[in-house]
């Protein structure tokens, strides 16, 4: 059964320039990519018949406040064929918190990254419609991150 | 002849819901109308927006067990389950069969409750009242083994990490039996009065159709992808909890409208009445939680009679327990599609980040692919055939 794991050996080869880290965790693989090789990278991932990953289960960011770089977005990637998973991930610092988006390559991205934009804060470059999706249009913060208070009235801005 | 050449069209914009009885709950869709025809569907929500992945960085491991039955409030236990395992996980936990069965009952049980209420409810929006008085009949009769074994009618949060809140009470299992042995005679009743209903028929089949390879596109999962023709179940492709050791069929459909979505459920909760059957007939006798003092807390008579297990119940219940540093997905199949919760600890006693993958939310993406082009009436059968519930949507 460590299929995945002789996959993710091969990746690691042959995007060398892309792949910051590997950590496997009870079994499961997380490979660590950087921002610039994002969409190469994926696109790989989903278009080899080897890999197949057809499905993205779902994206979300992550906020390690007082660590460097701060924030890191989670990719769950599945595969229908050969029922294996992957979780990919992105670093990004709160300085340049932008994302090449993956709309293009995942269709059901769109509202996994707007949830991310909205609870985060984290914008996705090139997304086709990239507003708030679970708190008001008019509303002013990103409510999952670590300094947002559990408690507190905000009066809600013009929309 | 003036006035005939001064009549014109123009795109009206409608609000469906937020209050609409047939959005199940506080979903509005902004509607682009040509006449009667949906040129564009723009679902809103949030309205029910509770901050549950925030709650959760802020409880205990323990505690935030009752938040995830208010999710999908129609299929609690198996919310329950997904949270379980993905915490089980990080701790590496060995579960006993008897828990895991045990498990796998009530899931199944929660399946076929949760598809009763949206047999009924799909079918009232469309104009057929009667099934709803009889699903619901069954549906009461699932609500009072759920209040057996948890003390509740809804959200019962019996699922506990390391097994379970407590063994199943007397009679439980004769009342599961009965139950068992009257359900499908039941849907057939209800097929009798829907599947070749011509009113049905009509309003159902070729409604929101979409293709396989689009519904994957969009993250489509559940009865609605298998709807399409795709033999996908997270419980034959990747078991959870001893789903292995059943014998069941994955019902699919061919084209992808909402009448193989009646179809696909119709048959699954026949499927799930067969797993069911088995788990009775197979369920072994054993404990009910995992052996491991750090998580689980001690019996109750223990606490009562001795003082070092009122220590540790004390801690358990008010400290909760340390979780090792990692992250972890589990993912299982509800009554909707695929749920899956995604749990990074920092080593401490609260979940650092809890990320909830819901079907609900994902699935109405497809909701404007299924609607647009389609008339005004059939984008309340869409709605009622992706099946879905703002409690998860909005969290």
């Amino acid at each position: 059964m460590s299929n995945i794991e002789s996959l993710v050996e091969k990746i690691k080869d042959k995007f060398p320039q892309a792949i910051e880290e590997v950590v496997c965790f009870r079994d499961d693989y997380t490979i660590r990519v950087k921002r610039e090789h994002l969409l190469e990278v994926f696109r790989f991932l989903k278009e080899e018949p080897e890999y197949g990953f057809n499905f993205l289960s779902d994206l979300c960011g992550v906020d390690y406040m007082g660590r460097e770089p701060r924030f890191e977005v989670v990719y769950h990637l599945y595969s229908m064929e050969h029922k294996h998973r992957l979780r990919m991930k992105v670093s990004l610092s709160e300085e340049d918190l932008t994302i090449p988006s993956i709309v293009s390559i995942w269709r059901t991205a769109n509202w996994h990254e707007r949830e991310c934009y909205d609870l985060l804060g984290i914008k996705f470059s090139d997304h086709p419609d990239l507003r708030r999706i679970l708190t008001p249009d008019g509303f002013k913060d990103h409510p999952l991150r670590k300094d947002f208070p559990l408690r507190g009235r905000q009066t809600m801005g013009e929309d | 002849m003036e006035a005939a050449s001064e009549m014109r069209t123009e795109t009206i914009t409608l609000n469906m819901g937020p209050q609409h009885p047939s959005t199940h709950g506080v979903l509005r869709v902004i509607l682009e109308m040509e006449g009667e025809v949906i040129t564009k569907a723009t679902p809103v929500m949030g309205y029910l927006h509770r901050g549950i992945e925030k709650i959760a960085e802020n409880k205990t491991y323990h505690q935030f067990i009752t938040l995830t039955d208010r999710l999908d409030y129609t299929s609690p236990f198996i919310n329950n389950l997904a949270y379980v395992l993905a915490v089980e996980k990080l701790l590496d936990l060995e579960i006993p069969l008897r828990a895991q069965y045990i498990r796998v009952m009530l899931s199944e049980i929660t399946r076929i409750q949760s598809h009763l209420i949206w047999l009924g409810t799909h079918a009232l929006d469309i104009g057929a009242m009667s099934p709803l008085l009889y699903t619901f009949r069954e549906r009461e009769e699932t609500l009072d083994m759920f209040e057996m074994v948890g003390g509740a009618r809804m959200n019962q949060s019996y699922f506990r990490i390391g097994g379970l809140a407590g063994d199943l009470p007397d009679g439980f299992l004769e009342k599961v039996k009965a139950f068992c042995d009257l359900l499908p005679s039941r849907i057939d009743g209800y097929e009798t009065l829907l599947t070749e209903n011509i009113i049905w028929l009509e309003r159902t089949k070729g409604v929101g159709v979409i293709s396989a390879e689009e519904g994957i596109e969009l993250g489509l999962s559940g009865p609605c992808l298998r709807g399409c023709g795709v033999k996908w179940d997270l419980r034959k492709a990747n078991p959870y909890s001893s789903y292995d050791h059943f014998d069941f069929e994955i019902p699919t459909g061919e084209k992808g409208d909402s009448y193989d979505r009646y179809l696909v459920r119709m048959e699954e909760m026949r499927q799930s009445n067969r797993i069911v059957k088995q788990v009775l007939d197979k369920l072994p006798s054993g404990e009910i939680n995992a052996c491991n003092p750090k998580v689980v807390p001690p019996l109750k008579e223990n606490v009562q009679n001795n003082v070092e297990s009122l220590i540790i119940h004390f801690h358990l219940m008010t400290e909760g327990f340390e979780v090792p540093k990692g992250e972890a997905y589990c993912s299982v199949e509800s009554s909707k599609g695929e749920l899956g919760f995604y749990v990074v600890s920092d080593g401490s006693n609260k979940p650092y980040r809890i990320k909830i993958r819901t079907p609900s939310f994902v699935n109405m993406e497809s909701l404007s692919t299924m609607t647009e082009g389609r008339m005004m009436a059939d984008m309340v059968t869409v709605i009622g055939s992706i099946d879905i519930c703002l409690g998860e949507i909005d969290r």
